[in-house]
């Protein structure tokens, strides 16, 4: 089991990498893809089926299939392609990744300070979660129903046309 | 009766705040109305105080009003008092000050800022009349400040001319040079007695200081300074002449007979401080002969009728500070009560002239005037002989006989240089009369003296010839109702040795007053031929300009104090000061530039931003 | 019961954050941005279930859920905002749309 997680982390690790650096959009979401699906893997080993699986039906299957129409829509062919790599220019990575680092460095310090503990990994099953939700959680769900309707009705005002908004 | 003192500078005062609030409303009847009967009013409860003094052979009457300040025990108060002294100073400023007020109902008709006129008028009378009823040194610099302010407004009254502005500006600098000096003085006597009340001063002074002592001989010459300043003496004199800028009964009023009077009755007033320092007494004796020689040189010299009359004004109180310093005071203050007189009446009479001819001050433009102005002729010339001083008839011979005879007792010298000055004031007086009245008709003349104008003219005359009767010297009987009166305030002059009799020193000082109104006669009355030659030298030339711009004074004044002064300020153009305040602004300016810069609308930086403030914060959540 | 080490997965989840992190501040195109945002969400669920499972409590799950939902309207917010961002700039480019600056 723990060597299924090792494996998920790397490929989750390496596809995310991939993603970053890739001039093709189309490419990228491929292995973000990829790196959401490894992810979900990680999740059902650490015990956590239901969440697992939403991962790859809301995650992975309808937001990233949201980003590939876009990508459709506003697609700009190979002449694209080579206007993003023109601006990843090497020199462009040195002071992020600095700050990146920096940042990383500062968690890993926090994560470590404690005893290295040994995580008994329990499943818990979907019902509980379901009992959480709809009990303690419950307004957590009706206000993230309203944030639903909020993202739906303004992405559906604003991908409109221009003439469809006059009138 | 004590109580209506206060009435003395309040009516003018009320007066004032009357013309001021109201006066654009007023027509010229009313605001004329108001400003006369203010003055006339102070004047009759001022008679009405004198002889209730005199009836009841007070000393004084006082009146306190209320605590000013009170600071510890430094708690001077608002206190009126009329004493023999002041009551000289307060009858002549109302007196003289209500037919001045009268006169110039009509000389100031048709001027559009009529009200505002009269309202400053009455203000400075108001604030004269604190000068010299202030029974407390504070409240007596209150008034001082407010006569130089009202100088200002009234020198400036035609303010929309530049040149008006600057003369009153020259005024009031050249005076504050003066004033910062009695603040001095004032400051020295507070810290030494802890109060300014002038009773207690003078009545401490004598027994805490002795005589001769430096702070005393300090004190003394910073009062002389501000007495210098205010009154026009050297060194500070150049401010009398520019000041004939104003109209000319301002010029009457506070130019010649009050507020130059004002540094008389500061030192007369504080004589106890004078006395226990003979040298401060010396140097106002010398200044005021050096005062009367230049300004009698420059008087020779002048072409506006007006300046004649203003340095004719800086020598005779030189006269008067010649007494105070030979310790003739009673007649210092005879002087100065003929000298209002005669001055007022000369200012005023050439107040008709000048109107007469068109605004035009130029006495060599006019010429002929004895038949077409006679009521202002013949008014003009008795203020001339007054202030030539021709002998018997006129009050001026009376009053300059009682100075030259205390200077006489004291230093030859100063003998000597008080008889050039009368015949110089003789010569300067009839040149300017010979040259106005006699000789050819060269303009029509415009506008003539209205009833109210000659009123005060003709009173004014006949004080001039009749005042000499308030001080008969000994060998004429000793009739001397002002000597006497002043005596109880007023050290008596000790009879010291005299080269010669008073008879003998009077026949001479009538000879050369008359022997220099006999020069004028047959230089100006008479033009012989050699003068148009004589004046038409290099040299003559030279000497007139000389005489012309004052001796040179205001020249001097220029390089010394003037030109280096511009100087630095033309150094600091870019003013230091004004440096630190603008470069705080620019470096403020400049850090808003660079911080503006953050904000360049990219989304990325943002962003970069975010995760290095997040980065920060950690560290500082975690090692801070 | 399989023992994960508490401390690797909260790594992990920071190192992909880091990831997303960098591509958000080096990609200009903003599509790029937009997925780099994703990375960053998905990273902080991750977290969100390694702490989860340390404790045995569903408050992890559940709080993925809400991530998920936020990630959802927040997406599709963007996507159709980078719509219209195309058609009113022609570009994608993150520093053309730069009219709100100082």
């Amino acid at each position: 089991m723990i060597a299924l997680f090792y494996v998920a982390s790397a490929v989750a690790l390496v596809a995310t990498a991939m993603v970053v650096t890739r001039p093709n959009a189309v490419h990228a979401l491929m292995y973000l893809v990829v790196s959401f699906l490894a992810v979900a893997l990680d999740f059902w080993v650490l015990g956590a089926p239901f969440i697992a699986a939403l991962e790859v039906i809301l995650y992975a299957g309808a937001i990233l299939v949201l980003f590939i129409f876009v990508v459709m829509l506003v697609d700009e062919g190979p002449a694209g392609v080579a206007r993003e790599k023109r601006r990843m220019t090497p020199g462009g990575w040195v002071g992020p990744s600095v700050l990146a680092l920096v940042l990383l460095a500062e968690v890993g310090w926090i994560v470590f300070q404690g005893d290295a503990t040994m995580t008994a990994a329990k499943v818990v099953a979907p019902k509980t979660v379901a009992i959480a939700l709809y009990g303690p959680y419950l307004i957590g769900v009706e206000v993230g129903s309203y944030l639903l309707l909020a993202g739906l009705v303004g992405a559906w005002h604003l991908a409109r046309g221009k003439r469809a908004a006059r009138e | 009766m004590a109580h209506v003192l206060w009435l003395i500078p309040a009516l003018p005062l009320v007066g004032f705040l009357f013309l001021a609030i109201f006066g654009r409303r007023l027509g010229e009847n009313a605001a004329a109305a108001v400003a006369v009967s203010a003055v006339t009013g102070a004047f009759a409860v001022a008679v009405a105080e004198t002889a209730h003094i005199v009836s009841g052979n007070l000393t004084g009457v006082q009146q306190t009003l209320w605590t000013w300040i009170r600071i510890g025990d430094f708690a001077p108060r608002w206190e009126f008092s009329l004493d023999h002294l002041s009551v000289c100073f307060v009858l002549v400023i109302t007196g003289v000050g209500a037919l001045i007020h009268l006169y110039a109902t009509d000389y100031m008709h048709g001027d559009e800022s009529y009200s505002r006129f009269f309202a400053y008028m009455n203000l400075f009378v108001a604030s004269m009349l604190t000068v010299v009823l202030a029974d407390d040194l504070l409240v007596l610099y209150l008034g001082w400040e407010g006569v130089g302010l009202c100088s200002y407004l009234l020198i400036g009254f035609w303010y929309k001319d530049p040149a008006n502005g600057r003369a009153a500006r020259k005024a009031f600098v050249v005076t504050r040079v003066g004033d910062a000096a009695m603040a001095v003085a004032l400051f020295i006597l507070a810290t030494h007695f802890g109060t300014l009340r002038i009773p207690d001063l003078l009545q401490q002074v004598p027994h805490t200081w002795v005589v001769g002592q430096q702070i005393a001989t300090l004190t003394a010459f910073m009062l002389l300074g501000g007495a210098i300043g205010k009154s026009a003496q050297v060194p500070l004199q150049v401010w009398l002449p520019d000041a004939m800028a104003g109209p000319t009964p301002v010029s009457a009023l506070i130019h010649a007979a009050t507020m130059v009077t004002a540094g008389v009755y500061l030192i007369a007033r504080t004589h106890p401080i004078f006395e226990i320092a003979p040298t401060a007494m010396h140097a106002v004796a010398i200044v005021g002969v050096v005062t009367l020689l230049i300004a009698g040189f420059a008087a020779l010299a002048q072409r506006d009728i007006k300046r004649v009359l203003a340095y004719s004004t800086i020598s005779q109180i030189g006269y008067m500070f010649l007494a105070l310093g030979v310790g003739a005071w009673s007649a210092a203050i005879f002087h100065f009560v003929t000298h209002a007189f005669f001055k007022a009446l000369l200012f005023l009479a050439s107040g008709s002239v000048i109107l007469a001819m068109h605004h035009e001050q130029d006495m060599f433009e006019m010429g002929g005037l004895r038949k077409k102005l006679p009521v202002t002729f013949w008014t003009f010339l008795a203020g001339s002989l007054a202030l030539a001083g021709f002998p018997l008839i006129s009050a001026g011979f009376y009053s300059k006989d009682a100075i030259l005879a205390g200077a006489a007792e004291t230093n030859l010298w100063l003998w000597v240089g008080g008889l050039l000055g009368v015949g110089l004031t003789g010569l300067y007086t009839f040149r300017m009369v010979f040259i106005t009245f006699f000789g050819e008709a060269k303009h029509e003349p415009h506008r003539l003296p209205s009833p109210a104008a000659k009123t005060a003219l003709i009173t004014l005359a006949v004080l001039s010839i009749i005042g000499g009767g308030l001080m008969l010297p000994d060998y004429m009987g000793g009739f001397a109702p002002l000597g006497h009166f002043l005596e109880p305030v007023l050290p008596t002059h000790e009879a010291g040795h005299a080269p010669m009799s008073e008879p003998v020193m009077a026949l001479i000082a009538s000879l050369v007053a008359l022997s220099g109104i006999g020069l004028a006669w047959w230089l100006f009355g008479t033009r012989p031929a050699f003068l148009e030659r004589l004046q038409s030298g290099a040299f003559a030339r030279g000497l007139d300009r000389f005489m012309l711009g004052g001796l040179g004074f205001d020249t001097l004044y220029d390089f010394v104090f003037i030109r280096p002064f511009v100087g630095l300020g033309k150094l600091n153009h870019r003013d230091v000061i004004d440096g630190v305040y603008e470069g705080t602004a620019a470096l403020t300016e400049m850090g808003n530039h660079e911080v503006a810069r953050t904000q360049n609308g990219k989304l990325r930086w943002y962003l970069a931003a975010t995760a290095g403030g997040a980065a920060l914060l950690l560290g500082l959540a975690i090692w801070g | 019961m399989t023992q994960i080490p508490f401390e690797q997965g909260l790594m992990l989840a920071g190192l992909l954050f880091a990831l997303g992190l960098l591509g958000v501040m080096v990609r200009r195109n903003l599509l790029f941005i937009l997925m780099s945002v994703e990375i960053m969400l998905n990273a902080s669920a991750l977290a969100f279930v390694v702490a989860g499972a340390r404790w045995g409590q569903p408050e992890g799950q559940v709080m993925v859920l809400f991530i998920m939902a936020t990630a959802a309207a927040e997406a599709s917010v963007g996507l159709a905002l980078i719509l219209q961002v195309h058609r009113l700039l022609h570009t994608l480019d993150a520093d053309e749309a730069n009219r709100l600056r100082g």
